[in-house]
Order: C-alpha cells, then sequence, then structure tokens
C-alpha cells in the first residue's frame, strides 16, 4: 500500500524535470523579461497598499506625537512595545483570542472533518443538498450572520424560550458575560464550517479509491479507513484550513464588534487586541499607539502561523 | 469468492468513497440532517422574520409566519426610511464588490500568469514575499492604510475601499499554482512557433486555460470585498457611501442605544435579509464552478 500512496504523490507534483532544460538563448532570455510586465500591476498594488502602510506602520509605532511634541512626530524607539506588552487591556485581549483559537480551531476543524467524511461516503441526493446548506452561511457576511444571531440570542426576538420549553428547560442568557465567549464560539463556527467542509470534501474526492479496495481487502474496517488512511492522506489541506482558522482567529473583530451593542456590557471597546487598536485609533486618535498595537498583533499572527506551518511541514508537505 | 465479492461491492461503491452497511448509512444521514438544520435554521429564521411587523418581531412563534405578512411593506419601508438610504448601501455594496472583484482578479491572473511561465530575475524572491504576505493579517493594515489614504486625500472616497480590495496575494498564489500544470510549455512554444506574440498567447491560448482558476478568484475576491467590514467602518464617514454591512450595524447600534422611533428593527431584519439574497443565489448557481475550484490551492 506504500507504494500506491508515494505513486499517488509524486503524481500530483507540477511541472516535472522538463522545465529544468531550458532553451538560454538571447531571445528566449529576453522573453522572460516578459514576467515582468504581467508581474507589474500587482506588484505596485503590493508596495502601495502591503509594503508601504507595514512600513509605516513600523514608523508610527516608532515615534510619538502629542501635545507635549506639538503636534510633531518624535522618536521614541521602543517606547511604544514596552507600553504595548506591559499594558494590561492588550495582554488580557491577547490572551482572551487566544483561548478563542484553543476553542474554536479544533471546533470547526473536528465539525467539518466529520461532515466531510460523511459526504464522502454517502453519495445520495439528501447528502448532496446537506452540502449545500452547510456551505450557504459561506456566502452571509459576516456583519450579517453577527446580528442574525444577535437577534437570535436575544430573549425578547429568539427561539431560544421557545425551543428549550419544549424540554421543560428555561434557556440562559446567551448575552450575559458568562456566556458571550460559547454564544462567539458558536457564531464564528456556523459562519466557516461549510467553507473548511468543502475543501476537506474536494481533498478527499481527489483520493484514489483503489487504495479503499486495498484496504478492505486487508481487511480494514470503515473507521479504519477514515482514520489511517483519509485523514492522513489529506493532512495538507487540514494544515491549512487550521492557518486559515489561526490567523482568522487572532483578528477577531467583527463578530465581537457587531455583538457588542445587543450584548449590554458583556463586550467592552477592548475586547480582541484589533478592537482595541481600532478603538484606540478611532475613538482616541492616538494613532501612534493604535499603529503599534497593530503591528504588534500582525507582527505575531505571522511568526505563529508560521511557527505552525514549521511544525506541520511534514504533514502539509512544504518542506 | 468471498473476497471478490466484497471487491465487486467496494467497485460498485467506489462513486461514494467506502462500503458501507445499510443501518449505518441510516446513522450517518440522520447526523448530516441534524448538521443542515444547525446550519440553515437561522437563516430560515431570517427569512420568516423579514415578513412581519416591528410588533410581531417581539410576539408569537418566531420561527413561524405571523399574523400579518409584512414583506412588502418592510420593503417599502426601506425605500422610505432616510430617503431610502438602504438602497444607495445597497449599489455602493454592489459597486465594491464588482471594482473589487474583477480588479483583484485580473491582477491576480497577470502576476500568478507570469510567475508561473517566465523565469525573470527577482522571481522567487517576489513568489517568496508573497507566500510570506498570506499570512500578514489584514486587518494589521487597516490603520496605517487608513492615515495613508488621509493623506492622499481619499479618505471618504469610493476609492478608499476599492484601491485596498485589489490586493489579493491568495489570489496570485492560486493561479500560479494552477497555470503551472494547467498551461503547458509546449502549448506555449508551439504558438510562439507559429509567430503569434506573448499577448496574443496570453489572451487566445493561456486565458481559456485557466477559466476555472478564474472564476475561483473571482468568486473568492468579490466576496471578500462584499463582506468588508473593518476597512470601510474605518475609511469612511459619509452615510451615502457606506456598504450595506456598514450602514446595518450603524442602524443596529442605533436602535439597541436609542429610544421608540430610532427602532427600526423590522427595517434591520429586512434590509440584512434582501443583502445576503444575492450572495446566496450567485453560489447555488455557479455550484459546478466553485465546487472544484476553491480546493484549488490545498490538493497539492
Amino acid at each position: 500500500m506504500s507504494s500506491v500512496l508515494s505513486e499517488s504523490k509524486s503524481a500530483v507534483t507540477p511541472g516535472g524535470p522538463a522545465r529544468t532544460t531550458r532553451p538560454t538563448s538571447k531571445i528566449a532570455s529576453r522573453r522572460q523579461r516578459w514576467g515582468y510586465v504581467y508581474v507589474a500591476p500587482f506588484a505596485a498594488v503590493f508596495a502601495v497598499f502591503l509594503v508601504l502602510p507595514l512600513g509605516y506602520a513600523l514608523w508610527m509605532s516608532l515615534h510619538n506625537k502629542g501635545i507635549a511634541t506639538a503636534g510633531r512626530n518624535v522618536f521614541v524607539g521602543a517606547d511604544n512595545y514596552v507600553k504595548a506588552f506591559t499594558d494590561p487591556v492588550f495582554l488580557e485581549g491577547l490572551w482572551r483570542v487566544l483561548r478563542f483559537v484553543l476553542v474554536m480551531v479544533p471546533v470547526q476543524v473536528l465539525v467539518a472533518l466529520v461532515a466531510a467524511l460523511l459526504l464522502d461516503t454517502l453519495a445520495t441526493r439528501l447528502s448532496q443538498v446537506s452540502r449545500l446548506l452547510i456551505f450557504v452561511p459561506y456566502a452571509i457576511p459576516a456583519v450579517i450572520g453577527a446580528l442574525m444571531w444577535g437577534f437570535l440570542y436575544s430573549p425578547r426576538f429568539g427561539p431560544a424560550q421557545d425551543l428549550f420549553g419544549l424540554v421543560g428547560l428555561t434557556a440562559p442568557d446567551f448575552l450575559s458575560s458568562a456566556n458571550i465567549f460559547g454564544s462567539l464560539v458558536n457564531i464564528v463556527t456556523w459562519q466557516w464550517v461549510g467553507y473548511y467542509m468543502i475543501i476537506i470534501y474536494a481533498a478527499l474526492r481527489s483520493i484514489d479509491p483503489s487504495i479503499y479496495e486495498a484496504a478492505v481487502l486487508d481487511g480494514a474496517d470503515r473507521r479504519q479507513i477514515a482514520l489511517r488512511i483519509k485523514v492522513p492522506m489529506i493532512s495538507s489541506s487540514m494544515v491549512m484550513i487550521v492557518v486559515f482558522a489561526l490567523i482568522g482567529t487572532l483578528q477577531f473583530f467583527t463578530e465581537p464588534q457587531v455583538l457588542r451593542s445587543s450584548a449590554m456590557g458583556a463586550i467592552p471597546t477592548d475586547y480582541t487586541p484589533n478592537m482595541y487598536a481600532f478603538a484606540t485609533a478611532f475613538n482616541y486618535s492616538q494613532f501612534n499607539y493604535a499603529s503599534t498595537l497593530a503591528f504588534s498583533l500582525g507582527f505575531l499572527v505571522f511568526v505563529g502561523s508560521y511557527l505552525f506551518l514549521f511544525l506541520t511541514r511534514k504533514q502539509s508537505g512544504l518542506k | 469468492m468471498a473476497n471478490s465479492t466484497l471487491l465487486s461491492r467496494a467497485r460498485t461503491e467506489r462513486a461514494t468513497g467506502t462500503p458501507v452497511g445499510q443501518g449505518r448509512r441510516l446513522g450517518s444521514h440522520v447526523v448530516l440532517v441534524l448538521l443542515a438544520l444547525y446550519f440553515v435554521v437561522p437563516l430560515w429564521w431570517l427569512a420568516v422574520a423579514s415578513t412581519k411587523t416591528n410588533a410581531g418581531l417581539f410576539g408569537g412563534a418566531p420561527l413561524w409566519f405571523g399574523s400579518d405578512f409584512a414583506l412588502a411593506d418592510n420593503i417599502a419601508g426601506l425605500f422610505s426610511h432616510q430617503g431610502g438610504i438602504y438602497w444607495i448601501w445597497f449599489r455602493n455594496s454592489f459597486v465594491y464588490a464588482i471594482a473589487g472583484g474583477v480588479g483583484a482578479t485580473v491582477l491576480s491572473v497577470l502576476a500568478g500568469y507570469g510567475l508561473a511561465k517566465y523565469r525573470f530575475r527577482g522571481r522567487s524572491v517576489f513568489f517568496a514575499l508573497l507566500l510570506g504576505s498570506v499570512m500578514v493579517p489584514m486587518t494589521a493594515l487597516v490603520i496605517p492604510t487608513f492615515v495613508l489614504l488621509s493623506g492622499m486625500g481619499l479618505l471618504n472616497t469610493m476609492w478608499a475601499v476599492i484601491l485596498p480590495s485589489l490586493l489579493s496575494p491568495v489570489g496570485v498564489y492560486l493561479v500560479r499554482v494552477y497555470a503551472q500544470d494547467a498551461v503547458p510549455e509546449e502549448v506555449l512554444d508551439a504558438g510562439r512557433v507559429d509567430g503569434a506574440g506573448e499577448l496574443r498567447l496570453f489572451f487566445q491560448v493561456v486565458l481559456p486555460l485557466l477559466r476555472p482558476a478564474i472564476v475561483t478568484v473571482l468568486l473568492l475576491t468579490t466576496v471578500a470585498t462584499w463582506n468588508n467590514f473593518f476597512l470601510p467602518l474605518a475609511v469612511l464617514r459619509d452615510p451615502n457611501l457606506l456598504p450595506v454591512t456598514v450602514g446595518i450595524y450603524n442602524w443596529q447600534a442605533l436602535s439597541n442605544a436609542g429610544a421608540g422611533g430610532e427602532q427600526v428593527w423590522n427595517l434591520i431584519v429586512t434590509g440584512s435579509f434582501l443583502s445576503v439574497v444575492p450572495l446566496v443565489i450567485a453560489f447555488l448557481s455557479l455550484q459546478k464552478y466553485w465546487q472544484g475550484g476553491l480546493s484549488l490551492g490545498s490538493v497539492r
């Protein structure tokens, strides 16, 4: 079976050796410069809206501006970073999104994996319809999704009281400080599982079914096929999904921001690092400190996802 | 004998992935239907609630229609409330999504193809930068972008939303990965031998070959711009420039904070419902394109 695995792996490696022996005549090498023409428009946008803002954020984070400096930017070195990483509000926000990562990412990936594995074993009409229905929330803007769940959670509008009443229970207050964490996890899970499921499902469909036949001959049962063959073979998709979920969760902003006005007092303006940076910039006009917060968060996200990719390089096939 | 029947069963069930017993299938279906319900019931609530009056939203069964069917009244309300500003937001969302989506797709296709098929100086450095930038959280860019746009005098204009939306490193990456295999060198070389210029090759040979990747990137970037919230929230002040997401967010914040006259719950609900209809229809009708395409980058 290992030979089957390695064969199917080499089959998807792009290109092949033919590419390395390119003709290197003068005309051919001049032609390669067309590459600049194709890449230039994107490179311009990349420079202006990614490199420049990042560089500018770094510059602003190393300066300060205020009444004391007569409204001019003055170089302050790492002062802002010292302030940020000793700022209890920022640290608490970081710790909170980290807790969201620890709960939300496994929940999303697990539900998506279970749904995709079920879909992969069933090819009925019903399962096709289910696949579509599970995916639909991806098409709903996060703002609208959060707003809608805000209504559903609300004791004034929502069906929770009725549904819990059916089994003789009282619905909890989803928007209280004690429950808001779980309520937010639920919104994000609802929004993203369908998308992750489609990615996993497509990866499952690309596995050569003759591998399953071989496994059946060897006496493998359904669970073994799922856990020992399917999951390892789609590990690169799983790694990608975890990275997406990780990056998205650390930047958590839209859902708590929208739910804030429904959940009276349960979500402060500095609930997540991104909300804190936003409030610092637009409520208090402290753009230097806000840039420091944004740059620090961006840096941590970058390092975090890079570290994760490095640790899982065997599974993802990225070397 | 036993082996061969097993094998033939495995073969007949190939389309379904793995062999499954009848009882198991029932169980799997039940789990699947429960999952589908979880994902769809909130949307059902939204659809039903959009047919209710402000008073009807507070009483009666939340998951079923009320005594009066007020969808038409609510839509009329969206035309009259604040001079019908909702429809301006709706139009703005379309402008942003189409300009941002099409623009980002054009740039991604050009750059992805250039990176895949031309070996120019600096190519690998640029590709490494691109891969790194996929991991840069876009929200970290919003605050410095705000200050930069303010310097360029573009704050509070449509450009403030459209221009940053043109950036899609993931789009470039997807096209590059796809073009590597989908556009064979032999085809390009054959075209060159026939005397076709590089641009003609691109338009007549390459573009048709890249169609699945183009549709996927267009879908991803359009959805991303349509759903965008943080950027327009930061860079737009003029109510007439807001996309529907930010506009409804403002209504909701006002209704939660404000007195009776500002509480337009029925309009918020109906407005939310109408704003999700275009994308849901687009996804359902373009199924065959995105189902394979969304996983482009992950299969390898």
